[in-house]
């Protein structure tokens, strides 16, 4: 470790960084603009200037930036001469020169970094007076408001977004003072991490749009820290209401899983909780049909004496979209037998199928942190841009492996980001794909394939073989998936951390398999050898955890003969899970559909009694990632009217009922500590965040900031009296402004720091720039590798080709990041760039059914005809047909392979489409 | 006096095409040199001639071919660019020699790629200079076919492939990593230095960068020796230079002469002296981002550290004249202009910092300035400051435009403080 000398004080820094980390790291305060701690450094804004001395017999020195000088023995540097101060001070001033001084009307306002910089500096007095540069403004689309004027040129937003998340349509256009950041017209930024651009920019350039239109400022949210719902990447976020609205969601910093960054699904997919679908209060069917409101007592007792005179089976369907808490709750109530996993057999058997993987061998499933580390990445049969989009970004990091080791070798140190990227020009660390579809890596894959499911999975087992020729081999590959075999074996031999990723989205067994054996075959040469499994929904892996030992499924309950009288639907829309024909009939059957669920949808419909469930945003809970991390949510603020969390009307369920035990079920740290009893594999799930009686020095974590502003005016219209503020019996974090926050405190969602206003403060928060936070809990990994050597004996069954089409075709879901995903699907802003509905068939296929693009084909799934708007695509296989997962009028596809299609008869073609999300021609 | 450079050049001389060309001689160095010398060899002896770059910095020529890794060190491409980019205000001597002699540039191309042995050039040439790339572009093709460029040259086992970009116009794209994102097709925002091209340029390559001028003094160089390179310069410096002088003197142009030749000799004998009716009020010597000097400098020599030493630069070594009845504050105001406009944008005291400095000076020119408006000139002088830039991209500004921007200024506040203060006082312009 270095020991530098900076105002007089002498240091040990860590060696390898620069000086402006090191000051950071040190908790000093040194103002800057253009350096991100994922970012490295570039020297454009100069404002993180301090003088250098060139011994100590030096005493002027001369201005170096902190951010472009590395640290080494015996460097002497000051940050509080006047020449620096004065520097500095400088930098601001010219930089106001054309910045519209705005603040009062500037969404950044409160939590702007210039602002904070500004103070920093001291710079207080303008004394230019000539004109100012103005600049137009554009659309960028539904999530992001532009407003260039108020721009100083740090050069982050283009780095962020071409840089670094590969994006294409955001560039620096012009020179001098006249430098325009923005798209080369109007429209929609193409990047799913644009919305990144909003906590980046340090100033009010690019803002939240979805904020905008019910703004608040950062000092009058109310936050809690949650987990995203909506994927299974589990990215930490910091989810802020005011007046019973949840207003945005942002970063909330965690080193091990999203780091800095979220994708725009998750940022501006939380808006389903303000959505005007929301059930308010519990409802109780009447004999016309009708749902009458009921008190949230009323409506338990109902339940209560329904299930208490049932006469056939109770039982629950629980779901992967709910918490561990929440599943754990309902299958105490109906008993273990009778509870069912809430996903079909298929998705179960894909489920345990990897945890299988994860649980056996010595492959290590890696964190997002790790995966960027990844020197070769190979990827089976995911998308994962459009299924874990964050892991997506993370596999864009890992092929920068290459440069890195360039730069090493260069002696160029890594933050120094323009010239490692300039040095390394193309050179990437190999990323191999084999999807069914194009891929939206493909522009930094070294080899990319799109094949149907069945022969990746080949292809997949064949390298395994060639790894390692205990493992099976495959007959009758083509000559080009030999090539792409023996191509594939070489890039992961010359790895050092090779990692491998498939996951659910291909809905096949055997790609995860095949998967597998490559890992494993790979872990006997390699230790480092890593495989990242993917599961579709926020808690699929929690939920796969919790029924390990359980095999009944939705499926199972579907087909089952049994009398059933009552179900109880734990937050799941069924319709998604099974056919249309398939839940109507299960439907028909029962006696009493009880649902839980926080938005109307199609079960939502059919129920005899509903009952209104919190969100994430209200409600508080476990939640199991990909890698098997558990993390836990909160509320935010407190649902209106009758809602609750599932667990809470479970648990009040269960007393209604005078279960045993349940009256010890109260509050949420008893519930996760009896489910962590239940199950070993869920050991650690207590310890993931502080219970509701921790405190800080005697105090409990505020969810206001201590600036909340005008608490006891915001209902001053109805009554000058301020009502009691909430008392929240659930988490160590109070309703209030009062109660602690920042750094010390764990659970604190608002990132401030005296004279860090904005999300830059971070730094505060972390043991290092970039580093874990100090006084925070990552999450708990619940899932190691056994350590048991490689398991090559498991999986034997290569599928074999499928037959060639004999007049129907194969249906491959095609995810879309904006509109597959149930519940984000329903915010505004995402909904406006999900897709309509589609099928996408390739050009020979078309020419057979004598159709183009724009016309229909109609097809029959059991008794149901639909009706689809074709769109011809080269890049998808003859004898295949692509159409978009998770739309309604798609759902029923997915539980099916395959169509038999014909040109549509009557097809009015829509008007618009939203072509760009969709395949292009 | 010997004039290398020149020496093919001149009115009443044919234009040196390949024939003619070679008949003077040229090419003969080409056919000594490649296979036949090693390239340590050339190397060393444009290290021992005390070459300096031409292009306005004066770095050894010699050194900077020295960080280049050789042999296996670095195995894949390298790249010799010539920087032909010629945009400093003042400046026309490089295309004086690739338009009048453009074998000569490519001759001095191939040596000095075969030093470090390059295997690809690039000339980037300003977009305005179409003759100097056509008569370049027809003397590659007439030199390709005859063997001195392509694959094997005069069948050696040595190749290079020499190619003309034409730049899209700006001033900053002369800056050499500048000029190396543009030939990448990127933003021409300067790279970060450390790393030097040398270690990694263009395309992430070893890279030199030279000006044309630089290169143009190589087959002179190896073919002659660096002794008689040497003893060619009249004082430190070695070699010849071209000189230039525009302003109101009799005979504005452009000559070859050696370095450390006096100023005066230029200016009152190469260009004849100041026009009738006007008076020397000062220069700048080396281009518009060089400091005014005045009549009290005009004995020293035109040598890079002579001028460095009275806070000026030789830079590219054509002299802008500024005489009596121009205004000093309205000349610097039309250079500032033109540097806050070429700005690249990328670093704040420069992109912002030169704007509104451009702004203190037209309120001067238009008589609305006050008296504190010097203290901001002077605030902001401190902020792009002056003097404190070095070769690294880490001082005050990310690169050397905005302090060679205001080189001007900063001389024009020290020697013509009197201007300034009775544009304030007079609330006007005294040469209008
Ligand atoms: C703003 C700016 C513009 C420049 N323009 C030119 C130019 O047009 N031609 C040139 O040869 N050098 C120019 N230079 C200098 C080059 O960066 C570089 O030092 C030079 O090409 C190196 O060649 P030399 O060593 O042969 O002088 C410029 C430098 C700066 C900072
Ligand atoms: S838009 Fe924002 S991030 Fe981009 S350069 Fe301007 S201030 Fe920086
Ligand atoms: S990657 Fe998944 S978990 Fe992360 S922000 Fe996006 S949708 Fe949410
Ligand atoms: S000084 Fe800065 S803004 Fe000016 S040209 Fe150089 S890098 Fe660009
Ligand atoms: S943060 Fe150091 S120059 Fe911008």
């Amino acid at each position: 470790m270095p020991k530098i000398v900076v105002d007089g004080i002498s240091y040990e820094v860590d060696a390898g960084n620069n000086l402006l980390e090191a000051l950071l790291n040190l908790k000093r305060d040194l103002p800057y603009f253009c350096w991100h701690p994922s970012m490295g450094s570039i020297g454009a804004c100069r404002q993180c200037a301090v003088i250098q001395y060139r011994d100590e017999d030096d005493d002027t020195g001369r201005i170096v930036m902190a951010c472009m000088t590395p640290v080494s023995e015996g460097t002497i540097f000051s940050t509080d001469t006047d020449s620096a101060k004065e520097f500095r001070r400088d930098v601001i001033e010219n930089m106001m020169i054309n910045h519209p001084h705005d603040c009062p009307v500037c969404e950044e306002g409160g939590e702007c970094h210039l602002q904070d910089m500004t103070v920093m500096t001291g710079h207080r007095n303008r004394t230019y007076s000539g004109p100012k540069n103005t600049f137009r403004n554009q659309y960028l689309g539904p999530f992001i408001d532009h407003e260039m004027n108020r721009c100083i040129t740090c050069y982050r937003c283009v780095r962020y977004y071409s840089d670094y998340a590969g994006g294409v349509d955001l560039a620096a256009f012009a020179s001098r003072n006249n430098t325009y950041f923005g798209r080369h017209q109007d429209g929609i930024l193409e990047s799913e991490f644009a919305g990144n651009l909003v906590e980046v920019c340090p100033t009010g350039v690019f803002t939240d749009k979805t904020l905008s239109e019910h703004y608040t400022r950062k000092w009058d949210l109310q936050s809690a820290p949650s987990i995203c719902v909506g994927c299974g990447a589990g990215c930490n976020t910091s989810a802020s209401e005011r007046y019973g609205q949840l207003r945005r969601i942002h970063n909330r910093f965690n080193d091990q899983v999203n780091g800095y960054f979220l994708c725009d699904r998750g940022r501006f997919g939380a808006g389903f909780v303000n959505n005007e679908d929301r059930i308010p209060q519990a409802g109780i069917r009447d004999s016309e049909g009708k749902y009458d409101r009921v008190s949230a007592e009323e409506a338990l007792s109902h339940v209560a004496d329904q299930l208490a005179n049932s006469s056939g089976k109770v039982v629950g369907i629980g779901s992967p979209r709910a918490s561990l808490e929440s599943n754990y709750l309902l299958k105490q109530i109906v008993g273990e037998g009778n509870f069912y996993s809430g996903v079909s057999s298929k998705e179960q058997e894909l489920t345990n199928c990897i945890i299988d993987i994860m649980r056996d061998g010595s492959v290590k499933t890696p964190s997002l942190a790790e995966v960027e580390e990844a020197d070769a990445v190979l990827v089976l049969g995911q998308d994962l841009t459009n299924t874990a989009p964050r892991l997506a970004l993370a596999v864009r990091q890992s092929v920068r492996n290459r440069s890195k080791e360039l730069a090493v070798q260069a002696q160029i140190p890594l933050w120094q980001d323009a010239a490692v990227r300039e040095l390394a020009q193309d050179e990437l660390s190999p990323l191999v794909l084999l999807t069914s579809y194009a891929d939206r890596l493909e522009d930094v894959a070294s080899l990319s394939c799109h094949a149907s499911a069945t022969d990746i999975a080949r292809i997949g087992f064949a390298v395994a073989n060639r790894l390692n020729d205990r493992f099976t081999a495959v007959d009758g590959l083509s000559e080009t998936d030999q090539k792409t075999v023996e191509e594939v074996v070489e890039i992961l031999k010359a790895a050092d951390r090779p990692l491998i990723v498939s996951g659910t989205g291909s809905q096949s067994k055997s790609v995860i398999e095949a998967a597998a054996n490559i890992a494993w075959a790979l872990q006997a040469d390699n230790e480092q050898t890593a495989i990242m499994l993917c599961v579709p929904e926020c808690n699929s892996l929690g939920v796969g955890l919790l029924e390990r030992e359980n095999s009944n499924t939705l499926t199972d309950l579907l087909d089952s003969t049994d009398t059933i009288s009552t179900a109880i639907v734990l937050e799941n829309d069924l319709f998604r899970r099974a056919s249309t024909q398939q839940i109507t009939a299960f439907a028909a059957k029962l006696e009493q559909l009880v649902v839980i669920d926080s938005l109307d949808n199609a079960t939502v419909s059919l129920s005899d009694v509903v009952l209104p469930a919190a969100t994430f945003a209200e409600t508080e809970g476990t939640l199991v990632n990909n890698e098997g991390r558990a993390q836990r949510s909160f509320a935010v603020f407190e649902g209106a009217g009758d809602i609750q969390g599932s667990w809470q009307w479970l648990t009040n369920l269960g007393k209604a009922l005078s279960r045993e035990g349940f009256a010890a079920l109260e509050r949420i740290d008893s519930v996760t500590a009896e489910c962590e009893r239940s199950n070993d594999l869920l050991s650690g799930i207590t310890k993931v965040a502080p219970t509701a009686d921790y405190r800080v020095e005697g105090m409990k974590i505020a969810r206001m900031t201590h600036r909340a502003s005008g608490r006891t005016a915001m209902r001053a219209n109805i009554n000058v009296h301020e009502p009691k503020q909430p008392v929240d019996q659930e988490s160590a974090l109070a309703y209030t402004m009062e109660g602690i926050s920042g750094p010390r405190a764990p659970l604190s969602a608002y990132v401030w720091s005296p004279g860090w206003n904005s999300n830059q403060a971070v730094h505060k928060f972390q043991t290092e720039t970039g580093g874990p936070l100090s006084h925070v809990n990552p999450g708990i990994r619940l899932i190691e590798p056994a350590g048991n050597g490689s398991p090559q004996e498991r999986y034997r069954e290569v599928p074999q080709p499928r037959a060639a089409g004999a007049g129907s075709l194969a249906l491959i879901p095609r995810y879309h990041i904006f509109g597959s995903d149930e519940m984000s699907a329903r915010s505004k802003a995402i909904a406006e760039l999900a897709p309509s509905s589609y099928l996408a068939i390739a050009p020979e296929t078309a020419q057979r059914l004598s159709v183009v693009s724009k016309d229909g084909v109609e097809f029959t799934i059991g008794n149901r005809t639909l009706q689809l708007e074709v769109v011809v695509d080269s890049s998808v296989d003859d004898g295949c047909a692509l159409f978009p997962a998770g739309l309604a009028d798609t759902l029923d596809l997915m539980h099916q392979a395959q169509v038999s299609l014909q040109k549509a008869a009557g097809w009015t073609p829509r008007t618009t489409t939203q072509d760009k999300l969709i395949a292009k021609e | 006096m010997e004039t290398p450079l020149t020496n093919n050049i001149g009115p009443d001389k044919p234009f040196p095409d390949l024939a003619v060309y070679e008949q003077n001689g040229g090419y003969q160095t080409v056919r000594d040199t490649i296979g036949k010398r090693s390239p340590t060899d050339v190397q060393e002896a444009v290290s021992e001639s005390r070459l300096r770059g031409r292009g306005g910095a004066g770095v050894s020529t010699g050194m900077k071919w020295g960080f280049v890794p050789m042999d296996n060190a670095s195995p894949g491409h390298k790249y010799l660019v010539a920087n032909a980019d010629e945009m400093e205000p003042g400046a026309f001597k490089d295309r004086v020699l690739m338009e009048f002699d453009p074998h000569q540039l490519i001759e001095g191309m191939i040596l000095s790629a075969y030093a470090i042995q390059a295997d690809i050039g690039y000339i980037f040439i300003r977009s305005d200079y179409y003759l100097a790339t056509a008569r370049l572009k027809a003397a590659i093709a007439e030199s390709r076919d005859k063997g001195y460029l392509g694959e094997r040259i005069l069948g050696t086992d040595y190749s290079f492939e020499l190619h003309v970009h034409v730049s899209a116009g700006r001033y900053i794209c002369g800056e050499e990593t500048a000029l190396l994102n543009s030939l990448e097709g990127k933003r021409a925002n300067p790279r970060t230095k450390p790393p030097f091209p040398p270690i990694s340029g263009l395309w992430g390559r070893p890279t030199i960068v030279n000006n044309v001028e630089t290169l143009c003094c190589v087959p002179h160089i190896v073919q002659n020796g660096a002794d008689w390179f040497r003893s060619l310069g009249r004082a430190e410096d070695a070699g010849t230079k071209l000189f230039g002088a525009s302003g109101r003197v009799k005979n504005p142009g452009c000559w070859e002469l050696p370095m450390g030749t006096p100023i005066r000799e230029i200016l009152e004998g190469s260009a004849g002296g100041m026009q009738d009716g006007y008076g020397l009020r000062g220069f700048l010597p080396g281009g518009g981002s060089t400091g005014f000097l005045t009549d009290e400098h005009l004995d020293l020599p035109m040598d890079y550290d002579a001028i460095m030493q009275v806070k000026s630069r030789l830079g590219t070594g054509t002299m802008i004249i500024l005489d009596d009845r121009t205004c000093p504050i309205g000349m610097v105001e039309n250079l500032v202009n033109f540097f806050a406009r070429e700005s690249c944008g990328f670093c704040t005291p420069c992109r912002d910092g030169l704007p509104w400095i451009e702004e203190i000076l037209h309120k001067l020119e238009t008589g609305q300035a006050e008296p504190e408006d010097m203290n901001i000139l002077a605030q902001q002088a401190g902020f792009i400051d002056w003097w404190g830039s070095d070769s690294s991209s880490n001082g005050n500004t990310h690169c050397p435009l905005a302090p060679g921007a205001i080189e001007p200024l900063e001389s024009a506040r020290k020697y013509f403080a009197d201007d300034f203060e009775r544009h304030i006082r007079d609330k006007k312009c005294s040469y209008r």
